[in-house]
């Protein structure tokens, strides 16, 4: 099919996915890698020469480890350069010295050099492995060149083993290869490495000489050069077809493969995984390692167990995606999950079986590709030295007397039944009690016991009711197929009851992990703060895990805070234990936070601890830091109990997140809402200040100026009461301001004492006298009202703004109605007047700051007031509302509750 | 109105003020000496013995109350306090330390004459050790020999501390008293602490003598600082 024009450009997926890489790459430093076939190629040589040429250039290098091996022409390289001084420790009595990465660090120079990139770091440093220093480093920035064998990679490590017949203990995941952004591969020709070595150019450790001898054959060199060749050959490979992508001279499409490996508990699995990875790599394939645990598999004992649990965290390393179903049929759970998963090609393992048995069973092998379709199926043979595979059945099982004991009394029982009801009964109804006898002890105590009921039921029934009686003869010979059928039937109901009851308790497990999961999202989306989200996370991984866990938050400096506690079993606060948060395990927190990945125990990070971290992250930031020390840490072995514990920690962060963007939003709405009122009150100031402000000057300079004798008596005295009048309005807006700012501030507190309240209505009214002056008064005060708890002078405010706002509203002849009563535990004061009323919708907005009755008014004045006074009585725990009067004029009301908590009544 | 020439020492750092002081001043009548600063007033005070003084009590070297204090040691003469508005606790401080009454800024020129003819009466009763014997405030007569107190001729029973506190009040009429100085001098030192005393009887005194307590005429309710009984000629 000829591919559209338009579809030669590239996928922008592919391009975005590019420039994010590029991007990540941009800020972490470059790795440099030195591969050689074996030692003694000059890997550290040329390491160190090519150092030399670039401080040449003026780059800042420096040397942080180097294995000299006491080769003096190495050394004579050294010169000029400089050297990080290494770290020693005591290890066993024996003073040792190792590469210092924190000195890297602080030293952070532009280029590093790290010898030997599969070197195993001392017990108790910080990483087990070199290479994760390393990654460090390149994380922070600092390209690191560093220097591998080829028999240290990973998935070469079978190979190698092959062909040397020495097994390479310190390896080097695939990946650090991989990713590496530049590999030099140092060639020797194998005779001229044989030179070197009978030279004594080639470091060979004292005590591994002998074994040594073997390794440096040449045809194991010409073997490791070509696979060092080879594995430098893919790089340049991988680099061309990433530059056709990048240029889409891309003519094939990409394969879409995914590759399946199915791990047994066998020693071969872990080769099955290398293999696996291998072909993915090779085809560029997605692939997923998997582990079927029937429920005969359940009863491996505890060594083959966490030797799959090792496959898998290998396979894991390797890049693959790991899943452990359960289910019957290894064969069936298999082709579900590829189906599924859209898997192309499966990888079995063939272990090397008896002839008789594969006969008789159809092997796993067989199955998978009789069902397996469409899907290609590798089988991968066992080599001799893989130790031979266990099968589950002969594995010795746990003793379990007691059950086997019970077994046998529930038969013992049944016969005593039979014996008392052998009259009354034919022998082939005492057959039935048997086989009751027996279903029970299958339900009950499992496969053995069952077998054991069963084989027992056959004998006593023979000996105790088949003719003739007290002996295992028997006269008649049909008797001798009831025996078959009562054995052959209860072997089959107790070998279908164990399997159900096993698929039950895989089946709980299951369904335990998913309702963890379902109630922990469930009440994570009902908190509201990280200290709720927190302390839910905490309680449910409490629930999964038996041990101690905490959530550590960082302050504002991104350090990790000590909670001051590991708590325990802390289902609830009351019983919560506290422990102190070693130092140590503050400093793995700290770690595992700035680097937002996972620390301490069965981590690749302080390994030695005995608590893991996991961070709470939302990218781009990590949120918090969860600390769990569980009291086993096999609990910490099992994959899902590890999924689980991810899939919390994720949902916890993702609500975390939710929770920090909720408040982020309402503090940006805040700060728009004060800069808005902000707005408002300048344009507000201006113009309500500026209006009396021009009526004085205006007033005040033609009194001045006005030649003596031209202004009437009667004119003057309007000017001066002009005057009086507009700075008296001044007043009572700076008044205003001020009471708002004050009130606003949040720092005010009520003095409340136990007031009269005719007494601050008659305070206000002998104020405002003056201002009252014209109005016709009804003060309506209900005699005996009970002693109100306020602020008084606050009420008084309320009150004189509300009496204020009614003579400024109102046209001056109109009455104005002052209403106290005691209702319902309030006090409630109503202030009315008989002007225009409020207009429609005005009823709620009239206590908005900044709100004016009339638009532009000439009463004008901020809409201050009525604010004050709803804060006022709300900070008193009462309500302010305002109505038209059904006849006319509006009514502002207030009330005071009578009791407050905090207040007796003296 | 006698219009009694009296010596008043201002003690205000403002010049606007100072200047709006000794024009209207000066328009009643009244010899005027200011004081810039605190400790300038003090002397003044202390060479020239004025009638009545005026304290500012935001003062540039020591504080308003600072000034009564000290000059309450020597000084028996009245003293007029001028504060800002929100200031109810400095009030209530400098009545306390002997301050006659007070002045909210803003205020206007006829409020600070009515405050300085009730100071230099109470001034010419102590100089005279004139005790009125009968007191009246529109159609309420309190009679002190007699112990007996009438509205509209109608005598009005009244139990002895309410007695006691409406001849507090009527001594000082036209002063404002805080709530201390009256439960001092009614209850005793002992109760100064006990406002809700005060405003209980208060209460039953307004309910008994005035015509309607929640627009009083003759006991009135300076809010935030004390009572004060309403002068009758005032008005």
């Amino acid at each position: 099919m000829p591919v559209p024009a338009s579809e030669q450009r590239p996928d922008p997926d592919a391009l975005l996915a590019r420039v994010q890489s590029e991007q990540l790459r941009a800020n972490r430093g470059r790795l440099k890698i030195f591969l050689g076939a074996s030692a003694g190629v000059g890997k550290s040589y040329a390491m160190l020469e090519a150092a030399r040429r670039e401080a040449a250039a003026g780059v800042d290098i420096v040397v942080g480890y180097v294995e000299l091996h006491g080769r003096r022409e190495t050394e004579a390289l050294l010169e000029g350069l400089e050297i990080l001084a290494r770290q020693s420790f005591e290890h066993r009595g024996v003073n040792l010295t190792e590469f210092d990465l924190d000195a890297a660090l602080g030293r952070r120079p532009q280029v590093l050099l790290v010898d030997e990139l599969a070197h195993s770091n001392h017990v108790g440093a910080r990483h087990p492995q070199r290479w994760m220093d390393i990654e460090e480093l390149l994380d922070a920035g600092i390209d690191v060149y560093t220097t591998v064998n080829i028999q240290h990679l990973e998935s070469l490590n079978d190979v190698v083993a092959q062909i040397t017949g020495v097994r390479v203990r310190e390896t080097v995941p695939d990946h650090v290869f991989d990713s590496a952004d530049e590999v030099e591969l140092v060639d020797l020709p194998p005779d001229d490495l044989l030179e070197r070595l009978r030279e004594g150019k080639v470091y060979v450790p004292e005590r591994a000489r002998q074994a040594s001898e073997g390794f440096f054959r040449k045809g194991n060199l010409i073997a490791l050069r070509q696979l060092a060749l080879r594995a430098t050959a893919d790089r340049v490979d991988a680099a061309m077809r990433e530059y056709r992508d990048a240029h889409a001279i891309r003519k094939n499409w990409p394969s879409g493969e995914r590759l399946l490996v199915c791990i047994g508990p066998d020693a071969l699995s872990t080769r099955l995984v290398r293999t696996a990875r291998r072909i993915a790599s090779a085809l560029h394939a997605q692939w997923f390692a998997v582990y079927v645990e029937t429920p005969a598999l359940t009863r491996l004992p505890q060594a083959a167990r966490d030797r799959v649990l090792r496959s898998l965290k290998l396979a894991d390393r390797l890049g693959a995606e790991t899943a452990n179903l359960g289910g019957e049929s290894v064969a069936a759970e298999l082709l579900a999950f590829a189906a599924q998963r859209n898997v192309g090609r499966i990888i079995v393992g063939k272990p090397l079986r008896n002839r008789w048995y594969d006969r008789l069973r159809s092997s796993l092998v067989d199955q998978v590709i009789r069902e397996s379709g469409a899907i290609d199926v590798y089988v991968i043979t066992a080599e001799g030295d893989d130790s031979s595979p266990q099968s589950p059945r002969r594995v010795p099982r746990s003793s379990r007397w007691p059950a086997y004991i019970k077994g046998i009394a529930v038969i013992l029982f049944t016969t005593l039944a039979c014996l008392a009801l052998r009259h009354q009964l034919q022998p082939t109804n005492l057959v039935m009690l048997y086989l009751l006898g027996t279903v029970l002890v299958a339900m009950r105590f499992g496969r053995g016991p069952s077998t054991v009921a069963a084989v027992l039921s056959v004998g006593l029934f023979d000996f105790l009711f088949v003719p003739p009686y007290l002996s295992f003869a028997v006269s008649d010979t049909e008797y001798v197929i009831t025996f078959g059928g009562m054995l052959a039937t209860a072997f089959i109901i107790s070998s279908l009851m164990a399997r159900g009851r096993r698929q039950t308790t895989v089946a709980r497990h299951r369904e335990r992990r998913a309702s963890e999961l379902y109630s922990i999202s469930r009440e994570l989306s009902r908190a509201r703060d990280l200290t709720e989200l927190a302390a839910i996370l905490r309680q449910h991984v409490l629930v999964a895990f038996d041990g101690e866990a905490t959530v550590l938050f960082p302050d504002a400096d991104g350090r990790i805070q000590d909670p001051e506690s590991f708590c325990d079993r802390g289902l609830s606060t009351r019983n919560q234990v506290r422990y102190p948060v070693p130092g140590n395990d503050l400093g793995i927190a700290q770690w595992s936070y700035d680097h937002r990945q996972p620390a301490g125990m069965t981590t690749d990070t302080l390994a030695s601890a005995d608590a893991i971290f996991l961070p709470l992250n939302a990218p781009p930031r990590c949120i918090s830091v969860l600390g769990l020390r569980p009291r086993e840490r096999r609990q910490l072995d099992i994959p899902e109990q590890m999924q689980l514990l991810d899939a919390m920690v994720n949902q916890t962060a993702l609500a975390m997140e939710r929770v920090q963007l909720a408040e982020s939003a309402h503090t940006a709405g805040l700060q728009a809402e004060s800069e808005r009122l902000r707005n408002v009150l300048l344009s507000a100031i201006s113009h309500d200040f500026r209006t009396p402000l021009a009526s004085i000057i205006g007033a005040a300079s033609t009194l001045r100026d006005s030649a003596p004798g031209r202004l009437g008596t009667a004119q003057q005295e309007g000017l001066l009461d002009l005057l009086l009048g507009e700075a008296r309005r001044m007043n009572r807006l700076i008044g205003n301001l001020l009471e708002l700012t004050r009130l606003n501030s949040g720092n005010f507190s009520l003095k409340r004492a136990w007031l009269p309240p005719e007494e601050i209505i008659g305070a206000v009214l002998t104020r405002l006298r003056g201002a009252l002056a014209d109005r016709k008064l009804a003060v309506d005060v209900a005699r005996d009202l009970p002693l109100v708890p306020c602020d008084e002078v606050m009420i008084e405010q309320v009150l004189t703004n509300l009496i204020e706002n009614a003579i400024r509203h109102t046209p001056t002849t109109t009455p104005i109605d002052i209403r106290a009563r005691a209702e319902a535990g309030s006090l409630v004061v109503s202030v009315r007047d008989h002007g225009p009323g409020l207009a429609a919708n005005e009823e709620t907005r009239v206590f908005e700051k900044f709100h004016r009755a009339r638009v532009e008014g000439a009463q004008g004045g901020f809409g201050l007031g009525l604010t004050i006074c709803k804060a006022i009585i709300e900070a008193h725990g009462g309500t302010i509302t305002a109505q038209n009067a059904t006849d006319g004029g509006a009514e502002f009301r207030f009330s005071l509750p009578l009791s407050v908590p905090e207040m007796r009544a003296a | 109105m006698n219009k009694a020439r009296a010596h008043l020492l201002l003690i205000e750092d403002d010049p606007q003020i100072q200047r709006f002081l000794a024009t209207a001043l000066d328009a009643q009548g009244h010899q005027l000496s200011i004081a810039g600063s605190g400790n300038e007033g003090l002397r003044l005070a202390a060479l020239n013995q004025p009638d009545v003084m005026i304290v500012d009590l935001g003062l540039p070297d020591i504080s308003g109350l600072e000034v009564i204090r000290r000059a309450r040691e020597w000084y028996r003469r009245p003293i007029l306090v001028l504060s800002a508005r929100d200031r109810e606790s400095d009030k209530v401080a400098a009545l306390d330390l002997g301050a006659d009454d007070y002045l909210t800024k803003p205020f206007s020129i006829g409020e600070l004459l009515a405050r300085l003819r009730v100071a230099l009466r109470h001034r010419a009763e102590q100089d005279n050790g004139d005790s009125t014997s009968r007191i009246e405030n529109g159609t309420l007569l309190i009679d002190i020999a007699a112990r007996r107190v009438s509205r509209d001729g109608v005598d009005i029973h009244l139990t002895p501390t309410e007695y006691d506190l409406l001849t507090t009040l009527a001594r000082h009429r036209g002063k404002v008293m805080t709530h201390r100085q009256l439960l001092r001098e009614v209850w005793g030192a002992a109760h100064v602490e006990s406002p809700q005393y005060l405003r209980i009887y208060m209460r039953t005194l307004r309910q008994k003598i005035e015509a309607d307590p929640a627009q009083p005429q003759v006991l009135l309710t300076e809010i935030g600082v004390g009572y004060r009984f309403a002068d009758s000629s005032d008005d």
